[in-house]
């Protein structure tokens, strides 16, 4: 039922409060609500922290409970947090709510425009499937063919929305 | 005289009893007599001392008109110079003026005054208004543009017959309105004022670095004419005052000249004649305070 446990070396995310959306490892634990915390490479000092503030990720550094600073920070480097953090989909989920609060009016345009074009390819193409099926019944090379533009489109869309919000940065 | 005054000369400011003076005046005539010659010629005027003699302080010997007898004054009377108060009495205006009048029976014309006496003396003079501080006309008023409003940025209208269209700002005029243009071929939008409050700038700027306005485009050149001259009968009035609004050649003259210019750098811009032409609205789950424009 349970996948995350809170262990030493347990790498949280910071849902709320000051220090909110930064990484740390639970290096102790204090009380029933509280851990001694420290993210050395995301900018967070060694503290208390509540539990109540930290969201448990699936990575685990391992270090002996209450090792100092330089330690927790030699296998977070060594684990490469950072980078994997940045690669699952929490991180990106994260950064794409960003980046759309951050959006201009000219950008919500262009998302349209982007938007509104790849839907009329997929209709495009699904109409042109559905022609085929009608006419000709079941066939063996639809499958394929409806993969296939799917993944075409979607990866100029998402060329385009991302292209969209970073162009004017 | 002449002795007289020589006595004078020798003598100034001396009150002697008048028969002391009658007696001296044959010694004083054989002293004077050299020096008289000399001071002819360099002093004309010379006043004699007091023909009065002093019988007791304030009290002169003679009488008002033996005084005016004694001093001569019978031979010596002066009159200012004439000819400027003669010009100015000759150059007195107008004071009335004949008009003619016409019905049976009146003479043909009336004497009339060209300056009236004034028909009302008000029993207070015009009450003193209260001191007022700092209370300018509209003309003295600061001018203030928002920071976020720069030449070039992209606005949305948000009232007027063009609510809702995006806009390019050009820039404020004398009145503190903003001079902006559509431009006319992207969203049917003219030069035209728009008011700084009723506008959203957005953060997308064009790039009118070296775009010339032209200077007549000023708050007179884009206010509106309206004719009052209402000598007709009244039913007649409310045709003639200007319904319909004609676009002058001028404005189309100049809509172009600044249009041209401002065209080439949108183009260079992706998307941007696009953006332009849309319409900025709300819908649901869109809530203007969140978002960033």
């Amino acid at each position: 039922v349970f996948k995350r446990f809170v262990e030493i070396g347990r790498v949280a995310f910071i849902s709320f409060g000051p220090h909110a959306g930064k990484l740390v490892a639970i290096v102790d634990v204090i009380d029933q609500n509280r851990a001694l915390v420290d993210g050395p490479c995301s900018g967070v000092r060694r503290q208390a922290m509540p539990f109540k503030c930290m969201q448990l990720t699936d990575f685990v550094l391992k270090f002996p409970h209450s090792a100092r600073q330089k330690c927790v920070r030699l296998a977070w480097e060594k684990e490469n947090i950072n980078e994997k953090w940045a690669a699952t989909r929490w991180a990106k989920k994260i950064e794409a709510r960003e980046k759309k609060a951050k959006m201009t009016d000219f950008d919500r345009y262009k998302v349209m425009k982007a938007k509104k074009m790849r839907n009329r390819i997929i209709k495009h193409e699904m109409k042109k499937l559905q022609k085929m099926s009608s006419k000709k019944g079941k066939k063996p090379e639809k499958p394929e063919k409806s993969e296939k533009p799917e993944k075409s489109e979607k990866a100029p869309k998402s060329e385009k929305v991302q292209k969209a919000p970073k162009a004017q940065k | 005289m002449a002795g007289e005054k020589a006595a004078g000369e020798k003598k100034p400011g001396e009150k002697k009893p008048g028969k002391k003076k009658t007696d001296e005046k044959k010694p004083a005539e054989q002293k004077a007599s050299q020096k008289e010659v000399g001071e002819k010629k360099k002093k004309v005027k010379k006043h004699h001392a007091s023909r009065n003699p002093v019988l007791a302080r304030g009290i002169g010997r003679y009488s008002r008109s033996a005084m005016y007898a004694r001093k001569a004054l019978y031979k010596r009377k002066y009159t200012a110079p004439e000819t400027k108060i003669e010009k100015k009495k000759k150059e007195k205006p107008r004071a009335t003026i004949i008009k003619p009048v016409g019905g049976d029976k009146n003479g043909g014309s009336r004497v009339v005054k060209i300056r009236k006496m004034p028909r009302y003396y008000p029993t207070e003079d015009v009450p003193r208004k209260l001191l007022s501080h700092g209370k300018k006309p509209f003309c003295q008023h600061k001018r203030r543009l928002r920071a976020s409003i720069t030449p070039g940025t992209v606005l949305i209208l948000l009232t007027g017959r063009h609510r809702g269209k995006r806009v390019v700002f050009l820039k404020q005029l004398g009145t503190g309105l903003l001079l902006v243009t559509g431009p006319l071929v992207i969203n049917r939008v003219p030069l035209r004022r728009a008011h700084q409050k009723f506008v959203i700038a957005t953060s997308t700027k064009v790039d009118i670095t070296g775009v010339k306005i032209p200077k007549h485009l000023t708050d007179a050149y884009f206010k509106k004419k309206r004719l009052r001259k209402p000598k007709h009968q009244e039913g007649e009035i409310f045709d003639t005052e200007k319904e319909k609004y004609e676009i002058t050649e001028q404005r189309k003259s100049d809509q172009k000249a600044v249009d041209s210019q401002i065209l080439a750098r949108i183009k260079k811009v992706p998307q941007l004649r696009g953006y332009l032409r849309s319409t900025f609205c709300l819908s649901n789950g869109v809530y203007p305070h969140k978002l960033v424009f």
